[in-house]
């Protein structure tokens, strides 16, 4: 599955400001972490004071914070804020309404609704949990696995 | 977003003292009511076999744990079960344990009691040389999902596939 740029920057904007810690967080210093354009990162941003998640800190030192809840904050919460992960195929395809085009769509549904499940039961909590145990590995994802929770 | 009202899945940072232990006869009424109280369905005699079979037999590899309050209050110190029990062979796959009820009473959600209870059966499964556990969770369940997820869990090498036999018109047919 892929997700647009944009809900893949918010969830890590979101990573650096929900880890704990209520520290202000720039825009500059997430941008120059995951090497992306302020420009876009100030969008994104914006997008996620709208729906509740951060707020804004104005003032020299500022940057945002996190606002929500991050126990009950899931992925599918993020990603609908910029895209419909359900929308599917656009609908260019003329045979959609044929039997192989319905038998078609009856299969890639089954498989939205499996990604959908997925993503609305994993939490920005828990995600950082994988976040921090990979940091702990030195980025090493088999070494993770062997790090403490 | 997951419900506030519902417990919360990663509940670790309001514990309460818990005590993990194998269930007794004297459990089972606390069991049946709290399942009848969840789920809206009572089924005394499911359970009542579901004890014979998990608490009494093949204590090995079959576990019927049991949270309770520390101190344990003889009014109110029950506060959830889980069952689960080692399989091996189906589906082709090797020995794993199974959990396949996990159940918290709702006033004491929030308290880290699922997350002992997790655990505790995890430390089961761990002491007989078991080293994959496994769950299965209704796709319209995010918070149960969200629970387990939080707990460490992710998406195994199975899918489970069904076919209603009733009304899928691929079902075969009654001779």
């Amino acid at each position: 599955m892929k997700l647009q740029v944009s809900s893949r920057l918010a969830i890590y904007a979101l990573m650096e400001l929900a880890d704990g810690s209520d520290r202000q967080v720039s825009v500059t210093e997430i941008g120059e972490k995951y090497d992306i354009s302020a420009h876009h990162l100030a969008k994104v941003m914006h997008t996620l004071g709208r729906a509740g998640l951060v707020r804004s800190i104005r003032g020299v030192g500022g940057g945002y914070v996190f606002c929500g809840n991050a126990r009950r904050t899931t992925l599918l919460d993020v990603i609908v804020l910029f895209e419909n992960p359900s929308a599917g195929q656009e609908d260019i395809d003329a045979a959609k309404e044929t039997p192989a085009g319905i038998a078609l769509e009856k299969v890639l549904t089954e498989i939205d609704e499996i990604a959908l499940a997925t993503l609305g039961a994993i939490t920005l909590s828990t995600l950082q949990k994988h976040k921090k145990r990979l940091e702990r590995a030195g980025g090493d994802p088999v070494l993770s696995l062997l790090a403490e929770p | 977003m997951l419900a506030d009202t519902e417990p919360d899945p990663a509940a670790s940072a309001v514990p309460s003292p818990v005590a993990i232990r194998r269930a007794v006869a004297d459990d089972l009424a606390a069991v049946i009511a709290l399942d009848e109280r969840v789920t809206g369905i009572g089924k005394p005699e499911y359970w009542q076999d579901i004890f014979e079979r998990y608490s009494r037999r093949r204590p090995d590899q079959r576990f019927f744990l049991v949270a309770e309050k520390v101190p344990a209050d003889e009014a109110d110190g029950f506060l959830g079960f889980a069952v689960g029990e080692v399989r091996a062979w189906e589906f082709g796959s090797e020995p794993c344990g199974w959990v396949f009820a996990i159940s918290v009473s709702p006033e004491t959600r929030l308290r880290g009691v699922g997350k002992s209870l997790f655990r505790a059966m995890a430390a089961q499964f761990r002491e007989v040389g078991i080293t994959v556990m496994r769950t299965m969770v209704a796709r319209d369940n995010p918070l149960h999902m969200a629970f387990f997820r939080s707990e460490g869990m992710s998406g195994g090498p199975y899918l489970q596939l069904e076919m209603d036999l009733m009304t899928d018109p691929d079902a075969p047919e009654l001779d």
